[in-house]
């Protein structure tokens, strides 16, 4: 009997591709971990532990709080103030961010994949100048096209006196979203639309398909993933924005009040931190909701393909 | 009723790019014809521009009797079939098929059925729920040629049919399609850069060159008698020899050797003038011992191609006075025209190129057997009959070029 090179009985030992060993690898990841640990997760759970508390900014309740349960959440559900502040929310994330940036950011995109030259320079580089500048800067410059009296849009539309901000709270951040995060969309689809294969769009072509034919059959089909991970991406972002509050600050009447301000306002400006880290935590289920959403879809996808 | 007539078809890209130049070419009706040549030439421009893909700078196209110059693609009634197929990934082989059907508003019940039935013709039958991605390559590319089948069009056009398919594959994807073209009888042109293909496939052949036409003809046309020395080198599988000469009385002068002068050329030439004598390997004839009328020299070089054996030998070039002729573009078809010294024709054509000044290189291709080895000294003959002369870059020839055949069924195509 020839002893060759037989295989190892038993499970093959893990793959230690670097070469490092078990303890040499656990030390180059605890840096990582330590600071993930200190500066997400012990945050999060103290979040979640605040929630459960009537923990105050100021007075007795700061010195020593105290547990009090899930009052903090039933007393969110049953504050119309909340609910309201959620409605506007999802206005807000479904007219800024699926239906404006999204949308806006693939019209540009779609019409400008066959151009190259100064035209596509120039319209690329207005779009992202919204995207990279400050928020501060951004709000001011809003705060000054908007104004009633002295505004840039009523001197252009020949309307003085139109209150923009207090008449159109809504209408006005909204449109201030899109304008702000259109850049990302634009560029995201620009790069998808470059990945569609021109003879898929020729042949549609040369069938007689009509633009929105090559949209529905072709292009949609393509990107359908991307299309998913955008909106998912600026769902999340604008659910969280916290920058229309330096527009409107929740105003007038709290009709723009969307979830953010509305925690940063019960929060700091009240005082109440056990009930704003409830309202936090709700927050963040929801997040977590619309995430789940859009990773099952874009699960779908792949197992169709 | 659908020749293809184009005339003086030019495209300018953005940049000057000047793909087109000045096109004339008239496609019969239900032929199977063959744009040819090397990459950048302008052949899938002319296939696109045909299919109104791209839009024509000046010139005009017509399909049957319809000016189409100006119509969008949709409107052309042709079909194309990609060099990737184009499939689309998220619709069933049934869908893909039924796309332009659907897209012309056909109900759905009849486009299934017009579906099916297209499947059925081309093998299809059983695969017809299954996606893009569950085929093999030659399903793909019978699954591409069924969607442009089943709505009738009045032209196909095919860009490089055969590329994405393995070389076994291709062998048979080649019967298969010239077999469809004929049972269809639809006009078909196709585009491809490999020679064999186009010869294999076609029923006539434009091998073009930097946006130009240099030879339209029939495979036989364009193999035996190619019109310049771009097209000699360019067809055939193994390029064909081309040699400077000089003309002796009734003789020509071609490597310190005598051969007879070919009779096409006979009384085309003038005593003493330069010319460039072509003849493919396949005409050779190599013999081991001295024969009249043969160029000789030592064998360099022998490749085994399977049944025959190609053989480079090393002839000396000309009488002295023609190997000092001026280097580079010296070559035989220096001048032949705008792109003469870039052709495959070209590098081949230098007399003195690769085997050292006053020695030139001719391929002969050998039986099976009777192979010689290398450093042997060794004799070829050319058959009578197949060897031309070349001015220029051009045929020395009496034949009048050739002209578009009638179309193979129905009226005439020309109006």
């Amino acid at each position: 009997m020839v002893e060759g090179a037989r295989p190892v009985p038993g499970a093959s030992p893990a793959p230690d591709a670097a070469g490092l060993g078990r303890a040499r690898a656990t030390g180059f990841l605890v840096p990582a971990m330590v600071l993930i640990l200190v500066f997400l997760v012990v945050p999060a759970a103290w979040t979640i532990y605040l929630g459960v508390t009537n923990y105050r900014l100021t007075g007795l309740a700061a010195a020593h709080p105290e547990v009090v349960g899930l009052d903090n959440y039933t007393r969110a559900l049953g504050d119309e103030r909340f609910r309201t502040s959620l409605l506007l929310t999802l206005q807000f994330v479904l007219g800024s961010a699926v239906i404006g940036q999204a949308g806006l950011g693939f019209a540009i995109a779609f019409a400008l994949r066959d151009r190259r030259g100064p035209l596509r320079r120039l319209v690329e580089g207005f779009v992202l100048l919204s995207w990279i500048l400050p928020s501060s800067v951004v709000a001011f410059l809003w705060i000054a096209l908007l104004d009633r009296d002295a505004g840039t849009l009523n001197a252009l539309l020949g309307i003085p006196g139109t209150a923009w901000l207090l008449d159109h709270p809504m209408l006005s951040i909204i449109v201030f979203n899109t304008w702000r995060g259109t850049a990302f969309s634009m560029m995201l689809y620009a790069a998808a639309l470059e990945n569609v294969p021109r003879s898929h769009l020729e042949t549609a072509r040369l069938a007689g398909a009509s633009t929105w034919q090559q949209l529905r059959d072709v292009v949609f089909p393509h990107i359908r993933g991307h299309v998913l991970t955008n909106l998912l991406l600026i769902s999340l972002w604008t659910f969280n924005d916290f920058a229309p509050f330096l527009i409107t600050a929740g105003g007038p009447e709290q009709r723009s009040e969307i979830l953010p301000v509305y925690v940063y306002k019960v929060a700091l400006s009240g005082g109440e931190l056990g009930f704003g880290a409830a309202i936090s935590f709700v927050m963040l289920l929801i997040n977590l909701v619309i995430a789940l959403v859009y990773l099952r879809m874009l699960g779908r996808r792949k197992e169709a393909a | 009723m659908s020749a293809i007539t184009m005339r003086e078809l030019t495209k300018v890209y953005p940049g000057g790019v000047r793909a087109l130049d000045a096109l004339d070419l008239e496609i019969a009706d239900g032929e199977f014809f063959a744009l040819l040549g090397p990459s950048g030439c302008g052949k899938t421009t002319l296939l696109r521009t045909i299919a109104g893909l791209e839009v024509a700078s000046g010139g005009s196209v017509r399909i049957g009797e319809r000016d189409v110059t100006n119509l969008p693609p949709g409107r052309r009634d042709v079909a194309m079939v990609f060099q990737d197929y184009a499939l689309f990934p998220h619709m069933t082989v049934r869908d893909n098929i039924a796309y332009p059907l659907r897209i012309k508003k056909v109900d759905r019940r009849s486009r299934a059925g017009k579906a099916g039935e297209t499947a059925d013709e081309l093998g299809l039958a059983g695969l017809l729920e299954r996606r893009p991605g569950q085929l093999s390559g030659g399903q793909q590319q019978r699954v591409a040629l069924a969607r442009a089948m089943a709505c009738h069009p009045q032209v196909f056009l095919l860009d490089e049919p055969l590329s994405n398919l393995d070389a076994r594959l291709r062998l048979e994807a080649r019967t298969f399609l010239k077999r469809l073209q004929r049972e269809l009888g639809v006009t078909t042109v196709f585009v491809t850069h490999d020679q064999a293909e186009a010869l294999a496939l076609a029923d006539r052949i434009a091998v073009m060159e930097g946006g130009r036409i240099r030879q339209v003809g029939t495979p036989t046309e364009v193999f035996r008698r190619p019109a310049n020395t771009f097209v000699a080198g360019f067809i055939g599988s193994t390029p064909m020899n081309l040699i400077a000469a000089r003309v002796h009385g009734e003789e020509l002068a071609v490597a310190r050797a005598r051969l007879p002068l070919p009779e096409d050329a006979r009384d085309r030439v003038t005593d003493g003038e330069r010319l460039v004598y072509g003849v493919r390997p396949e005409y050779l004839d190599y013999s081991a011992s001295p024969v009249d009328g043969a160029l000789t020299g030592e064998v360099v070089v022998v490749e085994n191609l399977g049944s025959v054996s190609l053989v480079s030998l090393d002839v000396p070039a000309d009488d002295p006075d023609a190997a000092d002729a001026p280097d580079g573009g010296a070559g035989p078809d220096g001048d032949a025209g705008p792109d003469g010294g870039d052709g495959p024709g070209a590098g081949l054509a230098a007399g003195d190129t690769g085997a050292g000044a006053g020695r030139t290189s001719v391929q002969v291709v050998v039986p099976e057997g009777s192979e010689p080895e290398p450093g042997d000294t060794g004799w070829v003959v050319p058959r009578p009959g197949r060897s031309l002369l070349y001015r220029d870059g051009n045929l020395v020839t009496a034949a009048p070029p050739a002209g578009v055949p009638a179309p193979r069924a129905g009226v005439a195509a020309r109006s």
